[in-house]
């Protein structure tokens, strides 16, 4: 039996790199495409019905979650910064919080599920109705009709809806800070800006929003080009869809933060919110 | 004169191989049926002859330009040439009737709006359905999806018309409209038609030459009179539609 075992691994491990592999060759064209045809006015007017597929219906479930993540912050975070006498700094942990991590890595996991499920399914049954195919017959690259769009929508909205949730949060946080637990409302944000939020946490947040989008728009992508057969295909498609953004969401984050805490310490050195 | 070729073509999915060696000529002006059991490779050929699969060995080739080594940038372009009806219509479910025919108008050429209303208008008015081009494809039937495929895939004013199962899951009066507009556009447009059916009726009555696939290769290849008196026991039951002593034996454990 181990011939057996070793067999299996060795195929699955092979799926996987072919995976890979087929993914970075579906990368590499939607790129092609973007860079050679992505700017004729034929393939820009595709770009608006996505936008608003993609960004305007995306903005309640973004605006609520950002809200609601600020409030939680403020309401978990106050008892301990009392019990230390420094409640009034509260404005620079929770506004740090929201615009460096929280609020761009939960906007993204919401588009995530929103978006990156409804494009799987969308492109899922598109493939195994043989919509798919019936744009190749017709000399249309499925690619540059159908995931450029997507790809550029995500790309250009996850940082405008993440903006979004920052300031809903921000919002969130303060009210509950603020009219809650009676925080003077100057101290909240002076200290909110005094050694805690300034522009490059902020563009870090938003920086990294585009890299979470344009995962999410191919994973998601690449998903409904190759779901299986029948409902049983799409669904699993879209579940997969969502396990991976989430993952490639949670792994880019990590580089990103360990990219952007190395450069901003050899910039401005280390800078603490208690300074 | 031949249009489209294959020489020696093979494709296996997996273990299961499903062509093997297949050569086959299909020459211009002409109506070629392919019938066969349910999943004997009748759609891969056709599937082969677009480019949308490429065989494992031999060679498709398009108006004496072989087409298996093309990249999906050149086979766009060879692809005008043709129009392929998919089984079930394949029509975008996002886009009107009208933006449906309207697409590959809007995709390759240049022509002004009202150019590109009276095609649409005319295609539709070829497969007898001028009056749904407001319509959805959720709010067609089945027969009237077919026929807008099938005026979506004469947009072009293609050289060959592929038809995948063309009446499959039609009652047979709508069969008929299908069989016939078959007709109509090769008489009227001229075109190249190969159809893929496993409906014996639709095959007598539109092909000019029927070819039979069987166990990943070609079993016959002829007229209809001389696929009716054909003698091989594969073809006779498959044309009268009487199952063999193998395919009942697991009806009989």
């Amino acid at each position: 039996m181990p011939l057996s075992i070793a067999e299996r691994v060795g195929s699955r491990t092979l799926g996987i790199i072919e995976q890979f592999g087929e993914f970075f060759v579906f990368t590499a064209r939607t790129f092609r495409w973007l860079v050679s045809a992505g700017w004729m006015p034929k393939n820009l007017r595709l770009l608006l019905p996505q936008f608003y597929e993609i960004g305007v219906r995306s903005v309640p479930v973004v605006a609520v979650t950002g809200a609601f993540i600020g409030m939680v912050m403020a309401v978990e975070t106050y008892n301990q910064f009392a019990s230390i006498g420094q409640q009034n700094r509260l404005g620079s942990i929770i506004n740090l919080s929201v615009v460096k991590q929280i609020g761009p890595v939960l906007a993204a996991v919401m588009l995530a599920g929103r978006v990156g499920c409804a494009l799987a399914a969308e492109l899922g049954t598109m493939n195994v109705t043989e919509q798919l195919d019936a744009l190749r017959v017709m000399g249309s690259d499925p690619i540059r009709f159908l995931v450029v769009p997507r790809f550029v929508a995500c790309v250009l909205l996850t940082p405008v809806l993440t903006a979004y949730s920052d300031l809903l949060g921000i919002l969130g946080g303060w009210f509950i800070s603020v009219f809650v637990s009676n925080i003077p409302n100057h101290m909240y944000w002076y200290y909110s800006t005094h050694g805690g939020v300034d522009t490059w946490q902020i563009m870090e947040g938003i920086v990294k929003a585009f890299f979470f989008g344009g995962a999410i728009g191919l994973i998601s992508c690449f998903k409904g080009f190759n779901s299986g057969a029948g409902a049983s295909g799409v669904g699993r498609a879209c579940t997969e869809s969502f396990v991976n953004s989430f993952l490639a969401i949670i792994i880019l984050n990590f580089i990103f933060a360990q990219i952007s805490q190395d450069m901003y310490t050899a910039i401005y050195g280390i800078r603490s919110i208690f300074s | 004169m031949k249009l489209i070729e294959f020489r020696n073509v093979s494709k296996r999915f997996g273990r299961q191989v499903v062509l093997d060696r297949i050569s086959l000529q299909v020459n211009e002006g002409e109506s070629l049926v392919i019938i066969g059991a349910s999943g004997s490779g009748k759609s891969v050929m056709l599937k082969h002859m677009v480019g949308l699969l490429c065989p494992d060995s031999g060679e498709v080739s398009f108006d004496g330009h072989r087409i298996d080594q093309l990249s999906e940038r050149e086979l766009d372009e060879l692809r005008i040439n043709f129009g392929f009806l998919f089984q079930q219509g394949a029509l975008f479910d996002s886009m009107s009737v009208e933006e449906n025919v309207a697409f590959p108008l809007v995709e390759h050429t240049k022509k002004p709006p009202q150019e590109i209303s009276r095609l649409v208008d005319e295609k539709l008015r070829m497969v007898g359905l001028p009056h749904v081009r407001k319509k959805m494809p959720a709010e067609l039937s089945g027969g009237q999806r077919k026929r807008v495929a099938l005026a979506r895939a004469i947009a072009m004013s293609p050289r060959a018309i592929l038809y995948d199962e063309p009446t499959t899951g039609l009652d047979p009066i709508r069969s008929d409209v299908i069989n016939e507009l078959i007709l109509k556009l090769k008489h009227e447009l001229n075109v190249t038609s190969v159809v893929v059916t496993h409906d014996m009726h639709s095959a007598f009555k539109v092909a000019d030459r029927i070819v039979m696939l069987h166990e990943a290769h070609i079993i016959f290849d002829g007229t209809a009179d001389e696929l009716r008196s054909s003698d091989n026991p594969v073809i006779q039951r498959f044309v009268s539609g009487r199952a063999g002593d193998e395919e009942l034996a697991g009806l009989r454990e």
